[in-house]
C-alpha cells in the first residue's frame, strides 16, 4: 500500500504553509524598522500615517499572513475539509498578499494614495479568496466543534473590517490617517471579531492538546462566541442608532474576553504535562497581555489619556497576538518537518537513518532564548510608549527588530532540517 | 453511551499515561519511567487495536468505505508506532533528551489524530453503527478496560 500518498492527502506540501510563515516575520522587522527610523513624533498618538503604516505591518504583515498559511494547514486536519488543488491556491494567495501588503502599507506611510489604491487591488482580491475558500470548507465540514463557529467569527471579522476600510478610504479621497468615525468599527472588527474569534477558536484546540488541559467548559464553548457575534453587533449598531449603550456593550465585550483569558490561564494551571514548554509559555504571556490590555482599555475610556490607547495596541496586537502565533510556529513548523520527512523518507522503507524528532528540527534552547528577547522587546516597548521622553525608541525598536528576526532564523532552522535529512536520505544508495 | 464518548475517554485516559512518563524521564527516574512508558505503551496497543480490529472494519463493512478516513487512521497508527519504537530505545539507553523529543512528536501526533476521530470519525461512528452499537460498546469495554 502507498502510504506516502495517503498522509499527503491530508496534508497540503510543506511549501503551502512555510511560505507564509517564513515571510510573516519580515513584516514584524519591518515594522521595528520603522519604529527606529521614524520621526519621534510617531509617538505622539494613534492618529499619524506613520502609526497606521505599523499598525497594519503587525496586524496584515505578521498576524494575517501567518493566518491564511495556518488555516491551509489546520482546516484538513481540524475539520477534515482540505482546500482543493493547495499549491495552487498558496501560489495565488501568497505573491498578492505580501504584494498588496506592502504597496497598502508603503501608501500609508507616506500618504500616497495611489500606492493605496494598488495595494488594495492586490490584497483585496486575495483576501476574499481565502475568505471564501475558508467559509466554503467550513460550510462543507462534519465538524460541529466550537472552533467552527468561531472560525466563522473571524472570517466575518475579517470581511466587515475589509469592507468598512474600502468604504472608508474613497470617503476621505485615500487619505490616511482615517479618524473617521467608522474606523471605530473597523478596529472592532478587527480586534474582537477577526483576531480574538480567531485566536479563541484555535485555543478551543491548542490548549487542551499541547499540555494536557481539561477542556474548555461545555458552556463557554457553547456561548462564548455567540455572545461575542452579538455584543460586537449590538455595538456597531449602538453608535448611530443608541450611542449611550455603546460604552456599556464595550465593557460587556471586554469582560468576556478578559474571563477567556482567565479560564486559558485557569485551565493551563491545570495541565497534566508539566515538562517546560516555550509555546505554553509565549501562551501564558499572551493571556496575561490579553487582560492588562483590556484593562488600559478600560482605563482608556475613563482617563483620556492618549498614551494608554498607544498601550493598549501595543498590548493587544503585540503581547497578545503575535505572541501567542510567535508560541504555536514553534509547535506547528517542526511537527510540520517531522510529518512530511517521516512520510517521505521512512515510510517507504529508503532511509533508516532516522527522521530528526520536533526537538531535533528546531532546538528548545535557543526557542526559549527568542522567547527572552520578545520578553524583553516587550516590556522595553511598553515603558517607551509610557514614558517617551525618557527612553529613545531605538532600544525597543532594537530588540524588536531583533526578535522578528530570530524567530524568522529559528524557522528557518527547521527548512535548513528538512532540507539536510533529505539530502542525506538521498545520498545512501538504494 | 457512544463511541465518541467511551473512545474520546480512552484518549485522555491515554493522555494521562503519557503526562507520567515524561515526568519519570524529565526527572531521571529511569525505574519509574520505565514502568510508566510500558503502561502507557500497553494502554496505545489496546486502543489501536481495538480501532484497528473492531471498530474501524465494522465502521469499513457498513459504510463500503475502506480506502477512506479509516485508512488514514491506520496510517497515523503506523507512524505512532514508529515513535513507540523510538521511545523504547531511548529509555532502555537511558538517553532523556531523545526520548523527551520523540514524545513530543508523538503528542503532536498522537493529538492532531484523537482530535481528527472526536471531531469526525466517532460522530461518524456513532450514526453508521448505531444498528450494532450496543454489541459493539460491549465489546469494546471488555477491551479496552482489561489494562
Amino acid at each position: 500500500m502507498n502510504y506516502t500518498a495517503l498522509s499527503l492527502s491530508q496534508a497540503p506540501p510543506l511549501s503551502v504553509p512555510l511560505r507564509f510563515f517564513l515571510t510573516a516575520p519580515l513584516f514584524l522587522a519591518a515594522a521595528a524598522l520603522l519604529f527606529i527610523f521614524a520621526d519621534p513624533t510617531l509617538l505622539s498618538g494613534r492618529w499619524s500615517p506613520l502609526m497606521l503604516a505599523l499598525t497594519h505591518l503587525i496586524t496584515l504583515g505578521f498576524l494575517a499572513t501567518c493566518m491564511v498559511g495556518a488555516v491551509q494547514q489546520l482546516l484538513p486536519v481540524l475539520i477534515g475539509t482540505p482546500f482543493g488543488s493547495p499549491r495552487r491556491v498558496a501560489a495565488l494567495l501568497h505573491l498578492p498578499l505580501v504584494a498588496g501588503i506592502a504597496l497598502l502599507v508603503t501608501g500609508m506611510g507616506l500618504t500616497r494614495p495611489l500606492l493605496l489604491q494598488l495595494g488594495s487591488a492586490l490584497l483585496l482580491p486575495a483576501l476574499l479568496l481565502f475568505i471564501l475558500l475558508t467559509a466554503h470548507a467550513l460550510w462543507r465540514t462534519r465538524s460541529r466543534h466550537a472552533t467552527v463557529a468561531a472560525m466563522g467569527l473571524a472570517l466575518l471579522g475579517l470581511l466587515l473590517l475589509g469592507a468598512i476600510a474600502l468604504w472608508v478610504l474613497p470617503l476621505s479621497h485615500w487619505q490616511p490617517p482615517l479618524a473617521h468615525p467608522y474606523t471605530r468599527l473597523h478596529i472592532g472588527w478587527g480586534a474582537v471579531g477577526w483576531i480574538g474569534a480567531l485566536l479563541i477558536g484555535v485555543a478551543y484546540q491548542v490548549v487542551p492538546m499541547f499540555q494536557i488541559t481539561p477542556e474548555y467548559p461545555p458552556r463557554v464553548r457553547r456561548w462564548l462566541i455567540p455572545a461575542l457575534a452579538l455584543l460586537l453587533t449590538g455595538w456597531s449598531l449602538s453608535h448611530d442608532w443608541l450611542p449611550i449603550l455603546t460604552p456599556l456593550l464595550g465593557h460587556l465585550l471586554a469582560l468576556l474576553l478578559a474571563l477567556f483569558a482567565a479560564q486559558t490561564l485557569w485551565l493551563q494551571e491545570q495541565r497534566r504535562r508539566r515538562l517546560a514548554d516555550v509555546s505554553l509559555d509565549f501562551w501564558r504571556l499572551a493571556m496575561l497581555s490579553l487582560l492588562l490590555a483590556l484593562l488600559t482599555w478600560v482605563a482608556g475610556q475613563w482617563l483620556h489619556w492618549p498614551r494608554l490607547e498607544l498601550l493598549t495596541g501595543a498590548l493587544f496586537l503585540l503581547g497578545f497576538a503575535t505572541s501567542a502565533v510567535n508560541g504555536m510556529l514553534y509547535k506547528i513548523v517542526p511537527f510540520l518537518v517531522w510529518l512530511h520527512l517521516n512520510s517521505r523518507l521512512q515510510a517507504q522503507g529508503r532511509w533508516q537513518g532516522g527522521v530528526p524528532n520536533m526537538k531535533q528540527v528546531i532546538l528548545p534552547g535557543v526557542t526559549r532564548w527568542q522567547l527572552r528577547l520578545h520578553l524583553l522587546a516587550l516590556a522595553l516597548l511598553l515603558l517607551t510608549l509610557a514614558l517617551p521622553t525618557t527612553i529613545p525608541p531605538w532600544i525597543a525598536g532594537g530588540l524588536w527588530l531583533a526578535n522578528a528576526l530570530f524567530l524568522w532564523w529559528n524557522l528557518l532552522q527547521g527548512v535548513r532540517c528538512y532540507r539536510r535529512t533529505l539530502q542525506a536520505a538521498q545520498a545512501v544508495p538504494v | 453511551m457512544t463511541f465518541t464518548s467511551q473512545m474520546g475517554a480512552d484518549h485522555h485516559r491515554c493522555d494521562e499515561l503519557f503526562a507520567s512518563v515524561e515526568q519519570a524521564v524529565e526527572g531521571g527516574q529511569w525505574p519509574q519511567a520505565a514502568q510508566a512508558h510500558q503502561h502507557f505503551i500497553e494502554a496505545m496497543e489496546q486502543h489501536l487495536q481495538t480501532e484497528e480490529q473492531l471498530l474501524f472494519p465494522a465502521f469499513e463493512e457498513a459504510s463500503g468505505m475502506r480506502e477512506g478516513p479509516t485508512s488514514m487512521m491506520r496510517y497515523e497508527h503506523e507512524q505512532m508506532r514508529e515513535l513507540f519504537a523510538q521511545m523504547g530505545e531511548a529509555l532502555s539507553a537511558e538517553r532523556g533528551e531523545d526520548y523527551l523529543g520523540a514524545a513530543e512528536t508523538l503528542l503532536i501526533l498522537m493529538q492532531q489524530h484523537n482530535a481528527k476521530e472526536e471531531q469526525i470519525l466517532y460522530p461518524m461512528l456513532d450514526q453508521v453503527l448505531a444498528p450494532q452499537a450496543a454489541t459493539l460498546l460491549a465489546q469494546l469495554e471488555s477491551r479496552i478496560k482489561q489494562g
